[in-house]
This record gives C-alpha cells, sequence and structure tokens, in this order.
C-alpha cells in the first residue's frame, strides 16, 4: 500500500515568492531605486550590484566612483542582507508576504548605528557587487560585516562593518 | 575665505559628479576645515515609512567635506583618498531640512590626514560625526 507524502511546494512557486518579496523589500526604498542598486538572489544568499554610472563619480581625473557611494551601496547591502535574514524564516512559512512589504509601516529596517567603511583601492567604473554576512544578531543589536568588489571577487576595493539597532516588529492585526 | 578662492573651490566641487548629483554645496573654508551643506530630496530617502535621507547620502557629505578640509591644509597635495572612515549616525535628520557638515583636519603627517567631522540639521543638534583617516 504506497504511502502519500506530503508533495513540497513546486520550486517556481518558491522562488516566486522568495523573490517577489525581495523586490517589494528592495523597491520601497527610494535611495536604493536611485542609486540603481539590484539584488540578486541563490537561495537565501544576496548579491547586491551596483551598475556603473556617470553620476557616480567622485573624482573625474582618475577617473573614480565617489567614497560616499562606495559606503553607500556597502549600508544597502549589509542593511538588506539583515533585514532579510529577519524576515527569511516568516518568508518561507508564508507569514510575510510581498503585498505586507507594501506598508512602510509593517516591517521595518534596522537603523543604522554605526558604519566603518575601509577603502582598499579606488573604485573603478565598472560594476560593483557586495555581499554582507550577519556576525551576530541578538534581540536588539546586529553586527554585519560586508565586502565590495568589482572585476575580481579576491581583489576587494572595499569593507565595511556596522552595528544596527532591531526595530520592534510591526505586525498587522 | 576671500571670495575668489571660495568661489573656485566650490566650482572644483560642483565638478565631481556625485557631488552635483546631491546638491553638496561647499559654504566656507580655511586652512584645514570645510563648511558644506546638502539639500532634502525625497529621491534619496532611505526609510520609506518616515522619509529621512539614507545613511549613504549623509557619508557621502561627511566623505566630501573631510575631503575638502583636507586638501584647504596648507601641508597636504592638490588631491587626496579616504583611507577610512567610521560614520556614527546619532539621530535621524529631520525630513526636508537642509544638513550641515564641518570637518576639521585634527593632525596632517606627511602621509596622513586625521580628520573628524560632524553633521547638522537646521535644528543644530548633531545628526551624525565621521572619524577618517586620508592621504594627505
Amino acid at each position: 500500500m504506497p504511502v502519500d507524502f506530503p508533495r513540497p511546494e513546486p520550486v517556481q512557486i518558491v522562488k516566486q515568492r522568495r523573490d517577489a518579496t525581495l523586490n517589494a523589500l528592495v523597491g520601497r526604498v527610494p535611495y536604493i531605486r536611485t542609486l540603481g542598486i539590484v539584488f540578486e538572489r541563490r537561495g537565501d544568499e544576496l548579491t547586491a550590484i551596483l551598475p556603473f554610472s556617470e553620476k557616480l563619480i567622485g573624482n573625474p581625473m582618475l577617473p573614480a566612483l565617489h567614497g560616499g557611494v562606495t559606503a553607500g551601496f556597502l549600508e544597502v547591502a549589509a542593511v538588506i542582507e539583515l533585514t532579510w535574514s529577519i524576515i527569511w524564516d516568516d518568508v518561507e512559512a508564508g507569514r510575510v508576504t510581498p503585498e505586507d512589504l507594501a506598508d512602510p509601516e509593517a516591517i521595518r529596517m534596522p537603523k543604522t548605528v554605526d558604519f566603518t567603511i575601509d577603502y582598499l583601492r579606488s573604485g573603478l567604473p565598472r560594476d560593483s557587487y557586495a555581499r554582507a554576512r550577519v556576525n551576530r544578531m541578538g534581540r536588539r543589536y546586529a553586527s554585519v560585516h560586508v565586502e565590495g568588489w568589482q572585476d575580481n571577487r579576491d581583489r576587494l576595493f572595499a569593507q565595511a562593518t556596522g552595528h544596527f539597532v532591531m526595530q520592534a516588529p510591526r505586525r498587522k492585526g | 575665505m576671500s571670495d575668489s578662492s571660495l568661489e573656485n573651490a566650490r566650482a572644483l566641487i560642483a565638478a565631481l559628479p556625485y557631488a552635483h548629483a546631491l546638491g553638496l554645496v561647499l559654504t566656507d573654508f580655511g586652512e584645514g576645515w570645510a563648511e558644506m551643506e546638502m539639500p532634502y530630496s525625497a529621491d534619496l530617502a532611505g526609510d520609506p515609512a518616515t522619509g529621512v535621507m539614507h545613511g549613504g547620502t549623509v557619508s557621502a557629505l561627511l566623505d566630501t567635506t573631510c575631503g575638502a578640509a583636507v586638501m584647504s591644509h596648507p601641508d597636504t597635495g592638490p588631491t587626496t583618498a579616504t583611507l577610512d572612515l567610521r560614520i556614527d549616525y546619532m539621530r535621524p535628520a529631520v525630513p526636508g531640512q537642509t544638513i550641515r557638515a564641518r570637518a576639521d583636519c585634527v593632525r596632517v603627517t606627511r602621509s596622513i590626514a586625521f580628520v573628524r567631522a560632524t553633521t547638522r540639521d537646521e535644528r543644530d543638534d548633531p545628526i551624525a560625526m565621521a572619524t577618517g583617516a586620508f592621504t594627505s
């Protein structure tokens, strides 16, 4: 007599839910849209991508990306990674949906307390990539490290560490 | 600073595409210090719930003001690059208000300039402060 196992969700449904939630999370921040930052996802791993644009130049002689662009890009990568880590279990369980994120009050992003950027090389006029790692996430504080690179993953052009205050969850209902 | 050197320095900052995109304006500078302003822009908000400008814009303002302070120091070369920058975000800026920054070179050696900077909004309350090491 064959036993009926519960069938796992079809993979495209799982992917669609994760991507729609990520897009809703990222899409509601005006600064991210203005800079043109996008995110790629593999499972729960995120890569932030900053496509090069002339307006991001800080030193026209070299030319090089503005240090403030690098700082902002790495901070975005860190905050989105941290928020993504916070909501991941709820996204998987269907407790957080893309529609929930349409309400900007629903899931507040952690607030940056401090952010320290280590400028290792000048940012070339190329696309930039960043991946963040949550080193510690407590109830109130989190510490996140982020690495930024351009053409070569092993040659970082900047890295940063930031501390964040977690926001009290404000769920609907 | 004389009007003509402030005009020249303003033109230099305005020629930086990202400083131009953020609307950064050099308001004054002297030997080893600089003051700049950044207008509010809803397009650069970081928190959709409050409209507060993203920390990245404050980082850019602080970085640029620190760089201007280094370049205005008599013992440094014509250009500078940021080696490291720590930003402390003490409170959110009021949405709609211009943010002002002041940076001072604390010590300049043959290779490094140590710089501190703070930003305030129109309430004159500190928003963020920065500590940085720059090439001199």
